[in-house]
């Protein structure tokens, strides 16, 4: 293997991993903000306790995520220097922006809030919660505006050999960004939902705690509700972007190799890339794909084929991922709307519960689907139509990558499986049994 | 002044401050325990840091993502140039990052200790490779005319490098030192300022290695002796140093703090300054340097992050200001009874 394979697998392995971590801080700090807003307005003890019980949770998946992060950010420089070196005029301005943004008022405040118990009011401990909340969406705002430039390059002129930057609002403003914004943050929230759902479950489950679960439960059940309704709404329109912005993407989610009018769509199929063909297929629906992405029937889309071999990304990994996100899409619509349906009988209904418990593992196998399709459905552009992955990685020994590589698996293994381990420890504790109060009271 | 160049300052600005911040907390995170005898002490050295070192953390992210984005090629150059140190810093401060949080999470001797440890390797490492780096980046690498560095992680490793590296050690240990004297008390207090003054003594004679090293090794002086008025970067940094010991000797814990973080930024200048207009010398052939002009980017994106700098840095400084005065006062003892996030 050389330097690039190396590369391009220790970028995956981080991102991968920074992404376990990373879309459950998105939405688990809201539910927080609420739960402790309520605890405010309400003065609802229990909402104190739950907020604090998932604070434990949150700040062992928040270390993760951050430590996680900086290698990231760093790795831009250290494998993908020719990169770096060609679009850093506009990208490594995104990221600079991120971190002054939103990244220091992130660690800034969720530090305040974990140790500020005893040294703020109610109130202003709250606030706290609720910046960390925003500086978290604020980041992955700018970190998927980076990356969406990265999928569909704006605003830039091509000068002294690189990329520079042509026009700042275009880039921040293009609506592809916040597409893959709210596509993003929509499956964390939802994410999110579901770990408070399953989490909860199994509390209820075992019949303690009932009140509160019970209450966890509803604001991860709303959240998640929402969210899955949405996505599907979003999803579709993001996909029809897709359609026209990366239609190289679009023709491998699907493995349609003919151009054709009336394209199908294929619930299954086995693509073989050697013989350019499908082996199986099953669940034609004839102009399905033609609908979604141009929405008629007659609309010509383009298929594999019709791209020379070098610009194809690679087909299977990309169909199967975008047919496991989306068909996880939609059993979460199908999940939380039973949810709703039993929300007040929840106690009763250990046969829910029980499938909501198992079910916890599911976004975070969308998620990461999501993100293959993503990364993997750009290739073989590192920017689309502008650099090629290749054209990118560092002139460096291929050794160095090797030892850096094993280094990411073995130290990314052993964290994150102790952090899961707390993350299993903590939740299976429950609420701590005396609250210890936020605002005035003294320790 | 051209764009170039107020952003050649602010780089270096902004490396000086993640230094003087995150010193504190990679030299206490070092001497964890060296200074910290019991369960107790070693919880209160963690307590002074856990509300600031993820904050002081992000002005590395920070300068990072300024090196990226005012001088992509020097960023490029610099991180693949320096692949395997960089790689260690960064395994270093995961694993010490880490420690914080997982740490206190299981109630088991052995456990403590593997983190207790992680987070010793994991603050001592990077203080002493971004030295190593830095030293090196001032006596110039080994960068053909493609920008692509022709040497290993040994290549780093040479004398003067070496001696970079000792100096920014003991500079953030004196540094972490003097942070535990303000932030503790009791005998803690004052085996972390005994700690302080012999560690002194031997910052002073690795830096006059150092300074006068650097003479003979780099080219820093030259900027120097063009404009003597610079001196007064070196000669801040030599009355920092002195003032803080005489603090030390006095006992005014703060002052010496305040000295020490001088002491680091000044010195931290005193190599960028001397640097300019350069930001990675190379060794093979001076052409072939990159310089602020080189690798800058266009002129708009400089604007446009001199924007964003300008408004949200001081806002930062502002908030992170608060925080500090928020956990103001020593961590005593009787603090560790009561678990203050929960």
């Amino acid at each position: 293997m050389d330097a690039l394979m190396l590369s391009r697998l220790q970028f995956a392995a981080a991102t991968f991993f920074h992404f376990l971590f990373v879309p459950l801080t998105l939405g688990l700090s809201i539910l927080i903000a609420i739960m402790e807003t309520l605890y405010v307005r309400r003065g609802d003890e229990e909402y104190l306790r739950l907020a604090k019980f998932w604070g434990r949770i949150f700040l062992i998946n928040f270390a993760v995520g951050v430590v996680t992060g900086l290698t990231l950010e760093f790795q831009f420089g250290t494998n993908w220097a020719r990169y770096s070196k060609y679009v850093g005029d506009v990208f490594g301005s995104l990221l600079a922006i991120e971190a002054t943004l939103a990244f220091f008022l992130e660690s800034t405040f969720l530090a305040v809030w974990a140790l500020g118990w005893r040294r703020l009011s109610a109130k202003q401990h709250a606030a706290c919660i609720w910046l960390v909340a925003l500086a978290s969406n604020l980041s992955a705002l700018w970190i998927l505006i980076a990356n969406a430039w990265m999928q569909h390059p704006v605003g830039y002129v091509l000068r002294e050999g690189r990329a520079e930057m042509g026009d700042f609002l275009a880039i921040v403003s293009q609506p592809f960004a916040w597409q893959i914004f709210f596509h993003t943050i929509s499956g964390a929230y939802i994410l999110a939902g579901f770990v408070v759902m399953g989490v909860s479950a199994w509390h209820l489950l075992r019949r303690q705690h009932l009140s509160l679960f019970s209450k966890s439960f509803r604001l991860g059940l709303a959240l998640a509700l929402i969210f899955s309704l949405a996505e599907v709404v979003q999803g579709h329109i993001h996909g029809a972007e897709v359609a026209k912005i990366q239609p190289a993407k679009l023709a491998a989610m699907e493995s349609l190799w003919e151009t054709q009018a009336n394209a199908p769509q294929t619930l299954f199929a086995i693509p073989d890339e050697k013989n350019e063909r499908n082996r199986v297929e099953i669940g034609r629906i004839p102009g399905a794909l033609s609908m979604l992405a141009y929405h008629s029937p007659k609309a010509v889309v383009k298929g594999l084929k019709d791209f020379a071999k070098e610009d194809r990304p690679p087909v299977t990994l990309t169909f199967v991922a975008f047919r496991v996100m989306v068909g996880l899409g939609f059993l979460f619509v199908g999940l939380t709307l039973w949810g709703w349906w039993k929300r007040k009988k929840l106690v009763e209904s250990p046969g829910y519960l029980k499938v909501m418990l198992y079910a916890l593992p599911l976004p975070y196998i969308a998620l990461q689907a999501g993100w293959v399709v993503t990364e993997v459905g750009r290739q073989p552009w590192i920017v689309y139509g502008l650099m090629r992955t290749r054209e990118a990685v560092s002139p460096i020994a291929v050794s160095q990558v090797a030892l850096s590589l094993t280094a990411f698996v073995v130290v990314y293994g052993l964290l994150g499986l102790g952090a899961f381990y707390l993350m299993v420890q903590y939740a299976k504790k429950g609420p701590a049994a005396a609250p210890a109060g936020a605002g005035e009271e003294a320790g | 002044m051209d764009l170039p160049t107020i952003w050649f300052i602010l780089w270096g600005v902004l490396w000086a401050v993640y230094f003087m911040l995150d010193g504190f907390d990679l030299g206490a995170g070092s001497l964890l325990s060296v200074l910290g005898k019991s369960e107790a002490e070693r919880r209160m050295i963690y307590r002074t840091m856990e509300p600031l070192w993820d904050g002081n953390e992000v002005w590395l992210v920070t300068a990072g993502g300024v090196t990226f984005a005012a001088f992509p090629t020097t960023y490029a150059v610099m991180f693949s140039g320096l692949y395997s140190a960089l790689m260690f810093i960064l395994f270093a401060l995961i694993l010490r990052g880490v420690s914080f949080a997982f740490r206190g999470a299981v109630d088991d001797r052995r456990w403590r200790g593997l983190w207790d440890f992680c987070l010793m390797g994991g603050s001592f490492l990077p203080a002493l490779l971004f030295g190593v780096a830095f030293a090196n980046i001032f006596k110039g690498l080994p960068l053909d005319e493609h920008g692509v560095y022709q040497g290993s992680l040994f290549t780093l490793l040479n004398p003067y490098g070496l001696s970079g590296g000792l100096m920014f050690l003991l500079l953030f240990l004196v540094h972490g030192a003097l942070w535990l004297a303000v932030k503790t008390t009791g005998s803690l207090r004052e085996r972390a300022l005994e700690m302080a003054k012999r560690l002194w003594a031997v910052l002073l004679v690795a830096a006059v290695i150092f300074l006068l090293a650097s003479r003979r090794v780099t080219n820093l002086y030259d900027n120097y002796l063009a404009h003597p008025i610079l001196f007064a970067i070196p000669l801040i940094t030599v009355a920092a140093l002195i003032a803080m010991r005489v603090w030390m000797a006095k006992g005014e814990g703060w002052q010496a703090w305040f000295a020490s973080a001088t002491t680091i930024v000044s010195a931290t200048l005193f190599g960028v300054v001397g640097l300019y207009p350069n930001l990675l010398p190379s060794s093979l052939d001076p052409a072939w340097s990159l310089t602020i002009y080189n690798s800058a980017s266009s002129p708009l994106t400089l604007k446009i992050m001199l924007g964003v700098a300008l408004t949200f840095v001081p806002l930062v400084i502002a908030y992170q200001t608060w925080v500090h005065f928020l956990f103001k006062g020593r961590v005593k003892e009787a603090d560790l009874g009561y678990e203050e996030s929960y």
